[in-house]
């Protein structure tokens, strides 16, 4: 399998000294959905900034389908697309226009690009806007502008940072349809994001940035699995007078409310059946459940604690 | 990128900047129509008669390609670097610097647009004059040549002045501080052999004087400065900002952290 994006040894140093990147080795294959996570000032946008030639690197690698971002810049530019974290475009041009124009710089004809553009904007509902300033358009029609504009070349590797922060959840969702459906086309994508429920939902793999390094990079469902405990929140028909007795320590309940229990268990010695039977036993009635934290996100906490240590 | 592609992505350049400055004309165009008209009243039909010729000219058509000159000079410069550093400004720069648009045609792009405002601004301020002299056009060549490559060479200065702004003041200090005194003092108004050597020994020295003189010669004959020495200057200078401009925009001053 081709690799989409090849990045050795990569480091960055600031002007003022401050180290982004110490040295990051990452690789994402062709068809790809990777997630690119980190805290704020970990490094992520620095590395997107690298690839997509927006900051110079202080040392390192880049490949890009193959194409060295130092000798063949424009074979390997011509392989991305940028959405980027803030609102970049000229807020008086017509939408339109912004998607257009950045065909051009592709070496798009004007005609051919209009089309496209066209079908981008209708694909992500904004072609009823397409005349107007793009300073007209709201917070997640700006977000789904900037993914039509890094569209018009179709690329093989487009590369959001953070496209859904500030949108609404019914927008959200139908972004993450419409990057889904382009992944199944064959579409690479990276995805940076400080929604880890948005991560989990859409990427097969994962990187974690912390402090300038990588400190994981691995499958979704293997980092996943290395979550040992799993905690659930019950809603119950009726309420408990008292705390069910559990028999081992490799489960525990705490009762929220008279009507909200907490089940904590060890994944490797229980089934969620077996909390069940359990309830069942103890003529427990559940009406709703749900998950206490997001999975990855307690990962993720877990991980960037464990670097500081 | 091939030559077709190359060429389309300069032209997407170069329709980016004429609609810009045309969205606006009340901003870009209008003003510099309306300031010049008033040089032609005040210094052409008002002043100018008491002053009487001038190298064998009516003093109103004497300053006339100064003028036009003066406006060229303003317009082309004021088009890349408000253009320029507003990419800076708004990110959009990133459209061009993401893209695999090489750094020369980005440059020859804006460059060009600088040149379109120039002209455009400078035909406008021509058809003006025609309601106060007539337009005698003695080398036609010479004067197109000399207020294109002249338009070139102030883009080129604008777009270094952009790269380097890191606000808003910063795009208005060489305007204001370098640029309009140079043009006042590079003989729109007189002619330097008005001056004692000393001063036109000073004045040889200002880059202005030489486009000034060489756009008078292509309309009225008669220069301060042989035309081969402002053929000359204009080249050198368009050679040493165009270079340091690449230099600095593959290097990525101010456009690349």
């Amino acid at each position: 399998m081709t690799t989409a994006l090849d990045i050795q040894g990569l480091r960055k140093t600031y002007h003022n000294g401050f180290t982004a990147l110490k040295g990051i080795d990452l690789q994402v294959e062709q068809g790809d959905f990777f997630a690119l996570l980190g805290a704020n000032g970990a490094g992520k946008s620095t590395t997107i900034g690298i690839v997509s030639s927006l900051v110079n690197k202080t040392a390192g690698k880049v490949n890009i389908f193959g194409y060295d971002l130092d000798t063949q810049r424009e074979q390997a530019k011509a392989q991305i697309g940028l959405v980027p974290q803030e609102f970049n475009f000229n807020m008086f041009e017509p939408v339109v226009e912004i998607v257009v124009n950045q065909g051009g710089y592709y070496g798009i004809p004007r005609q051919e690009a209009f089309v496209r553009a066209e079908t981008l904007l209708k694909q992500l509902g904004l072609w009823e806007k397409a005349r107007e300033q793009a300073r007209n358009l709201s917070g997640g029609m700006k977000r789904r502008l900037m993914i039509a504009r890094s569209l018009i070349h179709q690329p093989r590797l487009l590369i959001l940072d953070e496209p859904t922060a500030g949108v609404d959840i019914e927008i959200r969702r139908s972004m993450w349809e419409f990057l889904r459906k382009l992944n199944a086309e064959g579409t690479t994508i990276i995805l940076t994001t400080h929604y880890l429920e948005e991560a989990e939902s859409l990427c097969r793999n994962i990187g974690i940035i912390d402090k300038g390094e990588l400190i994981e990079n691995t499958g979704m469902k293997q980092l996943l699995n290395r979550l040992d405990t799993e905690s659930y929140v019950f809603d119950l028909a009726s309420p408990l007078e008292h705390l069910p007795a559990t028999s081992s320590n490799l489960c525990h309940c705490t009762l929220l409310d008279p009507t909200t229990l907490e089940v904590a268990f060890h994944k490797e010695h229980y089934s969620l059946n077996q909390v069940f039977s359990f309830l069942n036993q103890q003529s427990i009635t559940v009406q709703s459940m749900r998950n206490k934290t997001n999975r990855l996100e307690q990962l993720f906490l877990e991980l960037v604690e464990g670097n500081k240590a | 990128m091939n030559t077709q592609q190359k060429w389309i992505a300069y032209y997407t350049i170069l329709i980016k900047e004429i609609l810009r400055f045309t969205r606006i004309w009340k901003q870009t165009i209008l003003p510099p129509v309306i300031t010049t008209s008033l040089y032609f009243v005040i210094f052409g039909n008002l002043i100018g008669p008491q002053i009487g010729n001038m190298d064998g000219h009516r003093y109103i058509d004497f300053i006339m390609p100064g003028l036009i000159m003066m406006t060229v000079i303003t317009n082309a410069y004021a088009n890349v670097v408000a253009s320029f550093y507003g990419s800076k400004f708004q990110g959009n720069i990133a459209e061009m610097l993401v893209s695999p648009t090489p750094n020369w045609i980005i440059l020859a792009g804006f460059v060009s647009g600088g040149v379109a405002r120039g002209m455009t601004v400078g035909v406008a301020v021509t058809v003006v004059s025609l309601f106060f002299t007539h337009l005698q056009m003695q080398h036609f060549w010479v004067m197109v040549t000399i207020v294109i490559l002249t338009a070139v060479l102030f883009s080129l200065a604008g777009l270094i002045n952009a790269v380097y702004a890191k606000s808003f003041d910063d795009i208005n200090i060489i305007p204001t501080f370098v640029l309009t005194p140079l043009t006042y003092l590079g003989g729109v108004f007189y002619s330097i052999a008005m001056l004692s050597p000393l001063w036109q020994k000073v004045s040889l020295l200002n880059p202005v004087l030489y486009m000034v003189n060489g756009f008078r010669y292509g309309i009225l004959g008669v220069s301060d400065i042989p035309l081969w020495v402002s053929y000359g200057v204009i080249m050198a200078f368009i050679l040493m900002l165009g270079g340091y401009s690449m230099y600095l925009l593959n290097k990525g001053t101010g456009i690349r952290s």
